[in-house]
Protein backbone atom coordinates (compact mmCIF):
# COMPACT_ATOMS: atom_id res chain seq x y z
CA UNK A 1 0.00 0.00 0.00
CA UNK A 2 1.87 3.43 -1.48
CA UNK A 3 -0.53 6.54 0.03
CA UNK A 4 0.69 9.45 0.80
CA UNK A 5 -2.25 10.38 3.05
CA UNK A 6 -1.78 7.24 5.01
CA UNK A 7 -1.12 8.16 9.16
CA UNK A 8 -1.73 6.22 12.25
CA UNK A 9 -5.09 6.75 13.99
CA UNK A 10 -2.55 8.20 17.09
CA UNK A 11 -0.84 10.62 14.47
CA UNK A 12 -4.44 11.28 12.51
CA UNK A 13 -6.31 12.53 15.73
CA UNK A 14 -3.02 14.38 16.71
CA UNK A 15 -4.85 16.86 14.38
CA UNK A 16 -7.46 17.73 16.44
CA UNK A 17 -6.11 20.94 18.75
CA UNK A 18 -8.11 21.78 21.80
CA UNK A 19 -10.97 24.00 21.02
CA UNK A 20 -11.87 23.07 17.17
CA UNK A 21 -14.90 22.47 15.86
CA UNK A 22 -15.23 18.52 14.92
CA UNK A 23 -17.76 17.13 12.71
CA UNK A 24 -18.00 13.46 12.94
CA UNK A 25 -19.84 11.13 10.75
CA UNK A 26 -22.56 8.84 12.59
CA UNK A 27 -25.82 7.77 12.60
CA UNK A 28 -26.26 5.67 16.28
CA UNK A 29 -23.83 4.01 16.30
CA UNK A 30 -23.49 3.45 12.34
CA UNK A 31 -21.17 4.86 10.22
CA UNK A 32 -19.02 6.68 13.11
CA UNK A 33 -15.06 6.53 12.78
CA UNK A 34 -14.92 4.20 15.51
CA UNK A 35 -10.93 4.22 16.35
CA UNK A 36 -10.60 7.89 15.75
CA UNK A 37 -13.35 8.37 18.28
CA UNK A 38 -11.85 5.72 20.76
CA UNK A 39 -8.00 7.67 20.44
CA UNK A 40 -9.76 11.15 20.39
CA UNK A 41 -11.37 10.28 24.16
CA UNK A 42 -7.48 8.67 25.17
CA UNK A 43 -6.40 12.33 24.08
CA UNK A 44 -7.94 14.11 26.45
CA UNK A 45 -8.14 16.79 23.88
CA UNK A 46 -10.96 19.16 25.19
CA UNK A 47 -13.11 22.52 24.95
CA UNK A 48 -14.13 21.08 21.50
CA UNK A 49 -17.42 21.84 19.71
CA UNK A 50 -19.00 18.54 18.41
CA UNK A 51 -21.04 19.31 14.96
CA UNK A 52 -22.87 15.31 14.34
CA UNK A 53 -26.46 14.30 14.08
CA UNK A 54 -26.46 12.59 17.54
CA UNK A 55 -24.24 11.68 20.33
CA UNK A 56 -24.54 7.83 20.85
CA UNK A 57 -25.07 6.45 23.94
CA UNK A 58 -23.92 6.90 27.48
CA UNK A 59 -19.97 6.24 26.98
CA UNK A 60 -20.31 4.55 24.05
CA UNK A 61 -19.25 5.77 20.81
CA UNK A 62 -19.49 10.05 20.42
CA UNK A 63 -20.92 9.84 23.86
CA UNK A 64 -17.45 8.84 25.36
CA UNK A 65 -16.40 12.49 24.60
CA UNK A 66 -19.19 14.20 26.86
CA UNK A 67 -18.38 11.42 29.64
CA UNK A 68 -14.83 12.30 29.66
CA UNK A 69 -15.80 16.27 29.93
CA UNK A 70 -14.25 17.05 26.67
CA UNK A 71 -17.12 18.95 25.12
CA UNK A 72 -17.81 22.21 25.10
CA UNK A 73 -20.71 22.74 22.76
CA UNK A 74 -22.46 20.47 20.59
CA UNK A 75 -24.65 20.93 16.71
CA UNK A 76 -26.78 18.50 16.38
CA UNK A 77 -30.54 17.30 15.57
CA UNK A 78 -30.91 14.17 17.98
CA UNK A 79 -29.59 13.40 21.55
CA UNK A 80 -32.44 11.56 22.84
CA UNK A 81 -30.68 8.22 22.59
CA UNK A 82 -27.93 10.26 24.97
CA UNK A 83 -30.13 11.46 27.95
CA UNK A 84 -26.22 12.73 29.25
CA UNK A 85 -26.79 15.17 26.69
CA UNK A 86 -29.68 17.15 28.37
CA UNK A 87 -28.59 16.46 32.02
CA UNK A 88 -25.19 18.17 30.90
CA UNK A 89 -27.48 21.03 29.08
CA UNK A 90 -29.04 21.22 31.98
CA UNK A 91 -26.34 21.87 34.30
CA UNK A 92 -24.99 24.42 32.02
CA UNK A 93 -21.76 22.63 30.92
CA UNK A 94 -22.51 22.59 27.78
CA UNK A 95 -24.03 24.45 25.54
CA UNK A 96 -26.10 22.39 22.21
CA UNK A 97 -27.63 23.82 19.06
CA UNK A 98 -30.66 22.09 17.92
CA UNK A 99 -31.07 21.95 14.07
CA UNK A 100 -33.77 20.26 11.96
CA UNK A 101 -31.79 16.81 10.66
CA UNK A 102 -32.74 17.77 6.78
CA UNK A 103 -31.45 21.67 7.20
CA UNK A 104 -28.34 20.29 8.99
CA UNK A 105 -27.26 17.99 5.84
CA UNK A 106 -28.02 20.55 3.90
CA UNK A 107 -26.04 23.18 6.11
CA UNK A 108 -22.90 21.02 5.84
CA UNK A 109 -23.39 19.99 2.26
CA UNK A 110 -23.58 24.22 1.66
CA UNK A 111 -20.41 24.66 3.37
CA UNK A 112 -18.61 22.53 1.21
CA UNK A 113 -19.99 23.98 -2.15
CA UNK A 114 -19.75 27.14 -1.33
CA UNK A 115 -22.84 28.03 -0.31
CA UNK A 116 -22.76 30.79 2.99
CA UNK A 117 -26.46 30.44 3.47
CA UNK A 118 -30.10 28.87 2.30
CA UNK A 119 -33.69 29.53 2.89
CA UNK A 120 -35.71 26.07 3.91
CA UNK A 121 -39.65 25.38 4.36
CA UNK A 122 -38.37 23.07 6.96
CA UNK A 123 -39.20 24.37 10.78
CA UNK A 124 -40.94 27.64 9.75
CA UNK A 125 -42.89 28.88 12.83
CA UNK A 126 -41.60 26.68 14.90
CA UNK A 127 -39.15 26.96 18.25
CA UNK A 128 -36.43 26.47 16.33
CA UNK A 129 -36.62 28.62 14.03
CA UNK A 130 -36.86 31.27 16.51
CA UNK A 131 -34.43 34.73 15.57
CA UNK A 132 -33.39 33.58 12.33
CA UNK A 133 -34.61 35.86 9.27
CA UNK A 134 -38.05 33.90 7.64
CA UNK A 135 -38.85 35.09 3.95
CA UNK A 136 -41.68 33.65 2.26
CA UNK A 137 -41.33 32.18 -1.28
CA UNK A 138 -44.44 31.17 -3.80
CA UNK A 139 -46.17 31.84 -0.60
CA UNK A 140 -44.22 28.96 1.80
CA UNK A 141 -42.77 30.62 5.01
CA UNK A 142 -39.31 30.36 4.53
CA UNK A 143 -36.36 29.89 7.00
CA UNK A 144 -32.69 31.63 6.47
CA UNK A 145 -30.18 29.02 7.43
CA UNK A 146 -26.60 29.38 7.83
CA UNK A 147 -24.09 26.54 6.17
CA UNK A 148 -22.05 24.89 8.84
CA UNK A 149 -18.22 24.62 8.79
CA UNK A 150 -15.47 22.59 10.68
CA UNK A 151 -11.91 22.85 11.68
CA UNK A 152 -11.92 18.64 10.83
CA UNK A 153 -14.00 16.00 10.14
CA UNK A 154 -13.63 12.73 11.43
CA UNK A 155 -15.49 10.49 8.95
CA UNK A 156 -15.79 6.71 8.33
CA UNK A 157 -15.89 5.28 5.26
CA UNK A 158 -15.51 1.69 3.53
CA UNK A 159 -12.55 1.60 1.39
CA UNK A 160 -10.46 4.03 0.28
CA UNK A 161 -8.02 3.97 -2.90
CA UNK A 162 -4.43 5.26 -2.06
CA UNK A 163 -5.39 8.63 -3.97
CA UNK A 164 -8.08 8.68 -1.32
CA UNK A 165 -11.17 8.12 -3.27
CA UNK A 166 -13.88 6.76 -0.95
CA UNK A 167 -16.60 4.16 -0.87
CA UNK A 168 -19.05 3.16 1.21
CA UNK A 169 -20.92 0.60 2.93
CA UNK A 170 -24.86 0.69 3.33
CA UNK A 171 -26.46 2.87 5.93
CA UNK A 172 -22.85 3.91 7.56
CA UNK A 173 -22.78 5.99 4.65
CA UNK A 174 -25.19 9.03 5.95
CA UNK A 175 -23.42 12.30 7.02
CA UNK A 176 -20.41 10.96 6.01
CA UNK A 177 -19.95 11.99 2.23
CA UNK A 178 -21.28 15.69 3.04
CA UNK A 179 -19.21 16.53 6.22
CA UNK A 180 -16.06 15.23 3.86
CA UNK A 181 -16.57 18.36 1.88
CA UNK A 182 -17.45 20.74 4.86
CA UNK A 183 -14.25 20.88 7.15
CA UNK A 184 -10.51 22.14 6.76
CA UNK A 185 -9.07 19.15 7.16
CA UNK A 186 -10.60 15.86 6.27
CA UNK A 187 -9.76 12.26 7.92
CA UNK A 188 -11.00 9.00 6.72
CA UNK A 189 -11.18 5.87 8.64
CA UNK A 190 -11.25 2.94 6.76
CA UNK A 191 -11.65 -1.03 6.85
CA UNK A 192 -9.01 -1.59 3.44
CA UNK A 193 -6.73 0.69 1.48
CA UNK A 194 -6.60 -0.67 -1.79
CA UNK A 195 -4.51 0.14 -5.11
CA UNK A 196 -5.67 3.36 -7.07
CA UNK A 197 -7.37 2.03 -10.13
CA UNK A 198 -9.02 -1.12 -8.65
CA UNK A 199 -12.98 1.03 -7.33
CA UNK A 200 -14.84 1.75 -10.18
CA UNK A 201 -14.79 5.10 -10.99
CA UNK A 202 -18.37 5.08 -11.56
CA UNK A 203 -18.96 4.17 -7.90
CA UNK A 204 -16.62 6.11 -6.11
CA UNK A 205 -19.02 8.07 -3.88
CA UNK A 206 -16.16 11.07 -2.01
CA UNK A 207 -13.89 12.14 -5.07
CA UNK A 208 -10.30 12.15 -3.34
CA UNK A 209 -9.97 16.00 -3.86
CA UNK A 210 -11.75 16.20 -0.25
CA UNK A 211 -9.43 13.77 1.45
CA UNK A 212 -6.48 15.11 3.49
CA UNK A 213 -5.54 11.95 5.76
CA UNK A 214 -6.49 8.19 5.74
CA UNK A 215 -6.19 5.78 8.39
CA UNK A 216 -6.66 1.99 8.77
CA UNK A 217 -8.76 0.65 11.38
CA UNK A 218 -6.77 -2.09 13.36
CA UNK A 219 -9.39 -4.36 14.27
CA UNK B 1 -68.25 3.30 24.12
CA UNK B 2 -66.06 0.00 24.20
CA UNK B 3 -62.53 -0.15 25.37
CA UNK B 4 -60.04 -1.29 22.74
CA UNK B 5 -56.51 -2.53 24.18
CA UNK B 6 -53.52 -0.87 23.71
CA UNK B 7 -52.14 -3.46 21.47
CA UNK B 8 -54.80 -3.77 19.59
CA UNK B 9 -55.71 -0.23 19.21
CA UNK B 10 -51.90 -0.11 17.56
CA UNK B 11 -52.55 -3.00 15.12
CA UNK B 12 -55.91 -1.42 14.07
CA UNK B 13 -54.47 2.09 13.34
CA UNK B 14 -51.26 0.42 11.36
CA UNK B 15 -53.57 -1.47 9.46
CA UNK B 16 -56.14 1.14 8.14
CA UNK B 17 -53.05 2.99 7.11
CA UNK B 18 -51.87 0.13 5.42
CA UNK B 19 -55.26 -0.23 3.89
CA UNK B 20 -55.52 3.24 2.79
CA UNK B 21 -51.38 2.74 0.81
CA UNK B 22 -52.49 -0.35 -0.61
CA UNK B 23 -55.48 1.48 -1.89
CA UNK B 24 -53.42 4.74 -3.34
CA UNK B 25 -50.77 2.28 -4.24
CA UNK B 26 -53.27 0.83 -7.18
CA UNK B 27 -52.54 3.93 -9.61
CA UNK B 28 -48.80 3.64 -9.26
CA UNK B 29 -45.94 3.28 -7.47
CA UNK B 30 -45.94 4.84 -3.89
CA UNK B 31 -42.78 6.07 -1.86
CA UNK B 32 -43.64 6.10 1.76
CA UNK B 33 -41.80 7.07 5.23
CA UNK B 34 -42.36 5.55 8.64
CA UNK B 35 -41.75 6.79 11.78
CA UNK B 36 -40.79 4.84 14.41
CA UNK B 37 -43.53 3.20 16.81
CA UNK B 38 -47.13 2.64 15.55
CA UNK B 39 -46.12 3.99 11.95
CA UNK B 40 -43.13 1.23 11.38
CA UNK B 41 -45.71 -1.47 11.74
CA UNK B 42 -47.78 -0.26 8.79
CA UNK B 43 -45.30 -2.22 6.36
CA UNK B 44 -46.46 -4.87 8.26
CA UNK B 45 -49.69 -4.69 7.16
CA UNK B 46 -49.03 -3.25 3.27
CA UNK B 47 -49.70 -5.69 0.51
CA UNK B 48 -48.75 -4.05 -2.78
CA UNK B 49 -45.64 -4.69 -3.92
CA UNK B 50 -45.66 -1.17 -5.61
CA UNK B 51 -44.76 0.81 -2.39
CA UNK B 52 -41.34 1.32 -1.05
CA UNK B 53 -40.33 2.47 2.10
CA UNK B 54 -38.00 5.36 2.24
CA UNK B 55 -35.78 5.57 5.78
CA UNK B 56 -34.56 9.32 6.05
CA UNK B 57 -30.90 8.16 7.09
CA UNK B 58 -30.29 7.37 3.69
CA UNK B 59 -32.31 4.63 2.10
CA UNK B 60 -34.72 3.59 -0.62
CA UNK B 61 -36.19 0.12 -0.48
CA UNK B 62 -36.29 -0.83 3.23
CA UNK B 63 -37.17 -4.33 3.44
CA UNK B 64 -38.51 -6.26 7.10
CA UNK B 65 -36.38 -6.35 10.31
CA UNK B 66 -33.30 -7.95 10.10
CA UNK B 67 -33.54 -11.56 11.61
CA UNK B 68 -31.65 -12.67 14.64
CA UNK B 69 -28.23 -13.86 13.33
CA UNK B 70 -28.41 -11.36 10.73
CA UNK B 71 -28.47 -8.35 11.89
CA UNK B 72 -26.01 -5.58 10.48
CA UNK B 73 -25.56 -2.80 12.60
CA UNK B 74 -24.27 -0.84 9.29
CA UNK B 75 -28.12 -1.61 8.12
CA UNK B 76 -30.55 0.50 10.03
CA UNK B 77 -33.55 2.36 9.69
CA UNK B 78 -33.84 5.54 11.23
CA UNK B 79 -35.13 3.94 14.25
CA UNK B 80 -31.57 2.07 14.55
CA UNK B 81 -33.88 -0.98 13.93
CA UNK B 82 -31.41 -3.63 11.91
CA UNK B 83 -33.42 -3.92 8.58
CA UNK B 84 -33.02 -5.63 4.82
CA UNK B 85 -32.65 -4.44 1.61
CA UNK B 86 -35.56 -5.25 -0.92
CA UNK B 87 -34.42 -5.71 -4.35
CA UNK B 88 -33.07 -2.52 -5.54
CA UNK B 89 -32.51 -0.83 -2.90
CA UNK B 90 -30.52 1.95 -2.92
CA UNK B 91 -28.51 3.62 -0.66
CA UNK B 92 -28.26 7.37 -0.18
CA UNK B 93 -25.92 10.46 1.72
CA UNK B 94 -28.60 12.11 3.98
CA UNK B 95 -28.39 15.43 2.49
CA UNK B 96 -29.72 13.55 -0.42
CA UNK B 97 -32.15 11.53 1.63
CA UNK B 98 -33.72 14.90 2.96
CA UNK B 99 -33.68 16.30 -0.56
CA UNK B 100 -35.88 13.59 -1.72
CA UNK B 101 -38.04 14.36 1.06
CA UNK B 102 -37.93 18.09 0.88
CA UNK B 103 -38.60 17.90 -2.87
CA UNK B 104 -41.76 16.61 -2.64
CA UNK B 105 -40.89 12.75 -4.46
CA UNK B 106 -41.85 10.66 -1.02
CA UNK B 107 -45.11 10.58 -1.21
CA UNK B 108 -46.71 10.02 2.52
CA UNK B 109 -44.72 10.01 5.54
CA UNK B 110 -46.49 8.40 8.66
CA UNK B 111 -45.67 9.93 12.02
CA UNK B 112 -47.25 9.48 15.61
CA UNK B 113 -47.44 12.58 17.41
CA UNK B 114 -48.49 14.33 21.36
CA UNK B 115 -50.93 16.56 19.98
CA UNK B 116 -53.01 16.88 16.42
CA UNK B 117 -54.76 20.71 16.33
CA UNK B 118 -57.60 21.09 14.35
CA UNK B 119 -55.81 24.11 12.03
CA UNK B 120 -53.55 20.51 10.75
CA UNK B 121 -50.88 21.57 13.48
CA UNK B 122 -48.26 18.58 14.73
CA UNK B 123 -46.88 18.63 17.82
CA UNK B 124 -44.55 15.38 18.00
CA UNK B 125 -40.74 16.51 18.71
CA UNK B 126 -40.51 17.78 22.14
CA UNK B 127 -42.32 17.37 25.82
CA UNK B 128 -40.38 20.59 27.52
CA UNK B 129 -39.51 18.59 30.57
CA UNK B 130 -35.13 18.72 29.98
CA UNK B 131 -35.40 15.14 29.45
CA UNK B 132 -35.21 15.13 26.02
CA UNK B 133 -33.24 16.98 23.55
CA UNK B 134 -33.73 16.24 20.05
CA UNK B 135 -36.03 16.86 16.68
CA UNK B 136 -34.42 14.50 14.31
CA UNK B 137 -35.98 14.31 11.20
CA UNK B 138 -39.64 15.05 12.23
CA UNK B 139 -40.09 18.73 10.68
CA UNK B 140 -38.48 18.12 7.45
CA UNK B 141 -40.56 15.64 7.01
CA UNK B 142 -44.32 16.58 7.79
CA UNK B 143 -43.02 19.89 5.79
CA UNK B 144 -41.13 17.74 2.79
CA UNK B 145 -43.83 14.82 2.43
CA UNK B 146 -46.74 14.98 0.12
CA UNK B 147 -48.60 13.58 2.15
CA UNK B 148 -48.55 13.44 6.27
CA UNK B 149 -49.84 10.75 8.06
CA UNK B 150 -50.81 10.85 11.53
CA UNK B 151 -50.77 7.15 13.34
CA UNK B 152 -51.78 8.07 17.34
CA UNK B 153 -53.90 6.21 19.83
CA UNK B 154 -56.83 8.87 20.62
CA UNK B 155 -56.11 10.00 24.04
CA UNK B 156 -52.97 10.04 26.05
CA UNK B 157 -52.28 7.38 28.83
CA UNK B 158 -54.09 9.50 31.22
CA UNK B 159 -56.74 9.70 28.77
CA UNK B 160 -56.21 13.29 28.11
CA UNK B 161 -57.88 13.81 24.05
CA UNK B 162 -54.69 14.20 21.61
CA UNK B 163 -56.85 16.27 18.86
CA UNK B 164 -57.48 19.62 20.10
CA UNK B 165 -58.33 23.11 19.45
CA UNK B 166 -54.73 24.27 19.84
CA UNK B 167 -51.49 22.54 20.19
CA UNK B 168 -50.08 23.35 24.01
CA UNK B 169 -46.79 21.74 22.90
CA UNK B 170 -43.91 22.82 20.95
CA UNK B 171 -45.40 22.53 17.37
CA UNK B 172 -43.08 20.16 14.44
CA UNK B 173 -45.09 22.05 11.57
CA UNK B 174 -47.92 24.59 10.82
CA UNK B 175 -50.80 23.48 8.69
CA UNK B 176 -49.04 20.13 7.85
CA UNK B 177 -51.67 17.05 8.99
CA UNK B 178 -53.44 15.80 6.02
CA UNK B 179 -54.82 12.16 7.60
CA UNK B 180 -55.42 11.25 11.42
CA UNK B 181 -56.13 7.80 12.05
CA UNK B 182 -56.91 6.59 15.23
CA UNK B 183 -58.40 2.93 17.01
CA UNK B 184 -61.53 5.13 16.72
CA UNK B 185 -61.91 6.94 13.86
CA UNK B 186 -60.34 8.70 10.18
CA UNK B 187 -60.33 11.90 10.01
CA UNK B 188 -59.08 14.05 6.89
CA UNK B 189 -58.22 17.76 6.66
CA UNK B 190 -60.40 19.50 3.87
CA UNK B 191 -59.91 23.15 3.30
CA UNK B 192 -58.81 23.81 6.34
CA UNK B 193 -61.46 21.70 8.44
CA UNK B 194 -60.89 18.41 10.42
CA UNK B 195 -63.73 16.14 8.65
CA UNK B 196 -64.77 12.82 10.50
CA UNK B 197 -64.48 9.92 7.53
CA UNK B 198 -64.79 6.69 9.27
CA UNK B 199 -65.73 5.66 12.71
CA UNK B 200 -64.73 2.45 14.65
CA UNK B 201 -67.68 0.15 15.90
CA UNK B 202 -67.24 0.69 19.25
CA UNK B 203 -68.09 4.01 19.52
CA UNK B 204 -70.91 6.66 18.57
CA UNK B 205 -70.47 10.09 16.97
CA UNK B 206 -71.28 11.97 20.35
CA UNK B 207 -69.02 9.46 22.57
CA UNK B 208 -66.02 10.80 19.87
CA UNK B 209 -67.25 14.13 20.72
CA UNK B 210 -66.52 13.49 23.82
CA UNK B 211 -62.88 11.93 23.68
CA UNK B 212 -61.79 14.64 21.19
CA UNK B 213 -61.38 18.62 22.02
CA UNK B 214 -61.11 19.41 18.59
CA UNK B 215 -64.06 20.37 16.68
CA UNK B 216 -64.70 18.14 13.36
CA UNK B 217 -67.44 17.92 10.63
CA UNK B 218 -68.72 14.44 9.97
CA UNK B 219 -68.45 13.69 6.37
CA UNK B 220 -71.65 13.08 3.92
CA UNK B 221 -69.67 9.70 3.55
CA UNK B 222 -69.42 9.07 6.77
CA UNK B 223 -68.97 5.00 7.08
CA UNK B 224 -67.69 2.82 9.71
CA UNK B 225 -64.29 1.50 9.55
CA UNK B 226 -63.82 -2.04 7.84
CA UNK B 227 -61.76 -3.56 9.59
Amino acid sequence: MVSDKYRSIEDAIARVKPGSRIMVGSFGLAGYPEELIEALAASGTGDLTIISNDLGTPGVGLGKLLTNNQIRSLIGTYYNWNPEVAAANNEGRISVKLIPQGTFAEAIRAAGVGIPAFFTPTGAGTDLAAGKETREFAGRACVLEESIHADVALIKAYKADELGNLVYYKTARNFNPVMAMAADTVIAEVEEIVPVGSLDPECIVTPHIYVDVLTMRKS
Amino acid sequence: MQAILEQQAKERIASVIARHFDSEAQNGRLFINLGVGIPTMVANYVTSPNIYVQAENGMLGVGCPAPEGQMDHDLINAGRTCVTETPGCVYMDSAASFGMIRGGHVDATVIGAFEVDQKANIANWIIPNGKQLGVGGAMDLVTGAREVVIAMQHTSKNGKPKLVKGCTLPITGIGEADIVVTEYAVFVFEGGRLVLKEIAPEITVDELRGITDAEFDLSPDLHLMSL
